[in-house]
């Protein structure tokens, strides 16, 4: 298939080969070197892993099917995550852009995929996960933890029956944290605690962007500062597949960096910390559906024994259905009188923890377990900490930039008051998700707004580097950055699988969202916040195209 | 005689039946787990550990109502189960007959439940009196939460950040504005310099006023 669409003016765009080695001599002097593999790999990995990895991979896989979703997911990250991963950095590198004005050099009316992409909404509300982070960062300098053991009610005659009826953990991040609220309609007001710490992640980061985005990297990593990735994590919804895409910045790295090493290094690396999380956190849920079902158990072994005045032993978890069967024949009053929960492993293992709270129910009950908790606990909470931080990194520079091209601010305001407003717009904005109903708020975001456009964009991409840029000229481009033309495997995943599978996926992701046939009914205004969420990014991108169109054309004829 | 021995027996034991009934309401019904408590050292309840709750029920009497000298035949035991559950009254040292109200009874529960239970090796878990709530410890809570003086520590520190980083660059600029003032100065002089060194020429300030041509 060497179908090329025609895309002229393209070499005064981009720079020639000989242009970058000329280039590349004259940098070589002050590009930072590694001191050697091990530094490199380790950098990598320091890159690959986020919260992507420790938080949402693990929700969204709970959430569609458990333990299974990872082979779909290990699929398409070899056939969609490592080419699209593998793409991106080739182009970076040989336009020496970064991935936001990279497609404005392959074509004008391409601008759009590089400005109008889904970072403000996920920048949104990524900042409100780091300020549940550092609510339980702050709560855990004290023993015992407050998420250990269920409070006494206001009377001191018992336990809260909340938290008893469900458990200390759950109780802590459901009413402590979110003090959420039953629907998404009631919105239950601003929760101050978290208030406070979503100013607090707000300021943290603002201080680290003060002076702008190429600061960021000095507090990332000094000798890394040309390798700045950020990644969306984004999964389909069952029964269909799910795929998992990184997006990179790749600029002023050497022309003669091998990038497909890089690609495939770090996709496989994300990809193994995704599955030893998950596998984590499944143990982890498994040990906590097993506690929960031997207190079930035990309840209403009590009730059984207290009603009916036996001794203590008597019945036990092997005889349990045949004591019940029995005494329900007896007696079936007292037995109805009891409301005696039916207490099923299944269900537990199926209904335990969802949504965006399982990394923080799940990870809290095992730091309960060890010794020392508070150690663990502060340990755990700052690494998280540095991960979300990280990433918000790459969120935020995805507004400045844009800004900064639409020229939104004057070029004489300082850099300090373009970032500290930028802040204070997102934090006021991001008050949303500090309301009682915050939590669904945020689900709603992560799943529309991160999910949609992203696989258009992935499309626009894929689809743009084929056939706009030309795979000809991209099998060149690689053969003299790395050395060698990009095998079969790219050539086949890049022109047929990649585009295909987004499209398929898309297809399913917007059947799912608009099913008149789904039984969950949301009012009208939800779907209105999905159409912004999902579709403005992705109307954007041909919108900016077809607008850049009539401008060239409108050129064109004036000069004629 | 041996029949009238015989009579009065028949009668107390007959009274305190009818004193002290499952469901009475001047009685509560305990409920003791031993086995969930112990496990493998629970002790087996019998007629001694039936008489040690008596002791101490009267003891808890005693120490609510100091001026009343219970003994252990005040507390009245009935209805046992095989669940070591069982119903008791306590009556009056005065008078066999009068029961003591059900509310000094809870109250003097209440008062010595920690020593009830510990002379058990129970818990209020375990030692259930049915109807009468046990008072939880109170929680030591400090009067600042703990986390509040970590977010105030760590936004100390960022706002002393945020302030240091304005006021350096804010420090920076005027210094380069200095700078660029003192450039453009320079440059300004250079530019006439011809004029500033050397002697000052009165024939070419004569050219410029008088225009002859």
């Amino acid at each position: 298939m060497k179908l090329q669409l025609p895309n002229p003016g393209l070499e005064d765009r981009i720079l020639s080969h000989q242009q970058l080695e000329k280039l590349e001599k004259e940098e070589a002097r002050d590009r930072p070197r590694w001191d050697n593999k091990a530094q490199y790999m380790l950098t990598c990995v320091g890159f690959c892993v986020g919260l992507g990895n420790v938080w949402r991979f693990p929700y969204l896989c709970q959430s569609h099917g458990g333990g299974a979703f990872m082979i779909p997911f290990l699929i398409l990250l070899v056939h969609e995550g490592i080419p699209l991963l593998q793409l991106e950095f080739a182009i970076g590198q040989r336009l020496r852009r970064g991935s936001l004005r990279v497609w404005a050099a392959v074509h004008p009316c391409l601008t759009g995929i590089g400005e109008t992409n889904s970072k403000p909404m996920i920048s949104l509300y990524y900042n409100t996960i780091i300020a549940w982070i550092l609510w339980y960062f702050f709560n855990s300098f004290q023993q015992p933890l407050l998420w250990s053991q269920c409070p006494n009610n206001a009377n001191r005659t018992e336990l809260i029956v909340e938290c008893e009826e469900s458990s200390p953990v759950d109780y802590f991040w459901y009413r402590g944290t979110l003090n959420i609220s039953p629907t998404i309609e009631e919105d239950g007001g601003l929760q101050w605690w978290i208030l406070l710490c979503h100013l607090c992640a707000w300021s943290v980061l603002y201080v680290c962007i003060i002076r702008g985005i190429e600061t960021a990297g000095k507090v990332l990593y000094n000798t890394a500062r040309h390798l700045q990735p950020e990644r969306s994590t984004w999964m389909q919804l069952k029964p269909s597949v799910l795929c998992c895409f990184l997006k990179a910045v790749y600029r002023n790295v050497s022309s003669s960096n091998n990038c497909e090493q890089d690609a495939v290094i770090i996709s496989i690396v994300n990809g193994i910390t995704s599955v030893y999380v998950a596998t984590v956190i499944y143990t982890i849920i498994g040990f906590r559906a097993t506690k929960r079902f031997d207190n079930c158990l035990s309840r209403n072994i009590l009730g059984l024994i207290n009603a009916f005045d036996l001794a203590e032993g008597s019945i036990t978890e092997s005889n349990y259905s045949q004591a019940v069967k029995h005494l329900n024949e007896t007696k079936p009053a007292v037995i109805e009188q009891l409301n005696l929960t039916t207490c099923d492993l299944n269900t537990f293992l199926s209904e335990g923890v969802e949504g965006t709270g399982l990394a923080f129910i799940v990870f809290t009950e095992a730091i309960t377990k060890m010794p020392f908790s508070p150690l663990w606990a502060v340990l755990f909470f700052i690494m998280l900490f540095c991960l979300g931080l990280s990433s918000m990194f790459g969120n935020i520079e995805g507004v400045l930039v844009p800004l900064q091209d639409l020229n939104v601010f004057p070029r004489t305001c300082p850099k300090e008051a373009v970032t500290g407003v930028t802040c204070i717009m997102c934090c006021l904005v991001g008050l949303i998700f500090i309301q009682g109903s915050g939590n669904y708020w945020l689900s709603l975001f992560d799943t529309y707004g991160g999910s949609i456009p992203l696989l258009i964009v992935a499309f626009c991409e894929t689809v743009s580097v084929v056939y706009i840029y030309g795979i000809d000229r991209f099998n060149g481009d690689i053969q003299f950055m790395i050395g060698h033309k990009p095998n079969l495997f790219w050539q086949v995943t890049w022109r047929v699988i990649s585009p295909l599978i987004t499209t398929k996926v898309s297809e399913k992701l917007l059947y799912k969202t608009w099913d008149p046939t789904s039984e969950k009914e949301y009012p009208w205004w939800i779907y209105v916040i999905i159409f912004i969420l999902a579709g403005i990014p992705s109307i954007g991108i041909p919108f900016i195209a077809l607008w850049k169109f009539m401008k060239s054309k409108k050129s064109s004829k004036s000069l004629s | 005689m041996f029949e009238k021995i015989l009579f009065l027996l028949f009668l107390s034991s007959a009274l305190a039946q009818e004193l002290c009934e499952p469901g009475t309401s001047d009685g509560y019904k305990v409920r003791f787990s031993i086995r969930t408590a112990l496990g493998s050292d629970a002790y087996a309840w019998n007629e001694d550990e039936k008489f040690l709750f008596r002791a101490t029920l009267a003891y808890a009497m005693r120490k609510q109502k100091s001026e009343l000298q219970f003994e252990v035949s005040n507390v009245i035991v009935c209805g046992e189960t095989q669940r070591v559950s069982f119903w008791f009254v306590v009556t009056s040292p005065l008078n066999a007959t009068r029961l003591i109200s059900k509310v000094d009874v809870e109250s003097a529960v209440r008062k010595s439940r920690p020593r009830i239970n510990s002379a058990f090796l129970l818990t209020d878990k375990t030692l259930e009196f049915v109807g009468i709530s046990p008072t939880l410890a109170a929680p030591v809570e400090p009067a600042t939460p703990p986390w509040l003086i970590v977010f105030g520590v760590v936004m100390g520190l960022v706002a002393a950040g945020i302030v240091a980083l304005l006021a350096s660059s804010l420090v920076q600029r005027k210094r380069r504005k200095k700078e660029a003032h003192e450039r453009h100065t320079q440059r300004h002089r250079e530019e006439n310099g011809s004029a500033n060194e050397g002697v000052y020429n009165m024939s070419f300030s004569d050219n410029e006023r008088v225009t002859q041509m």
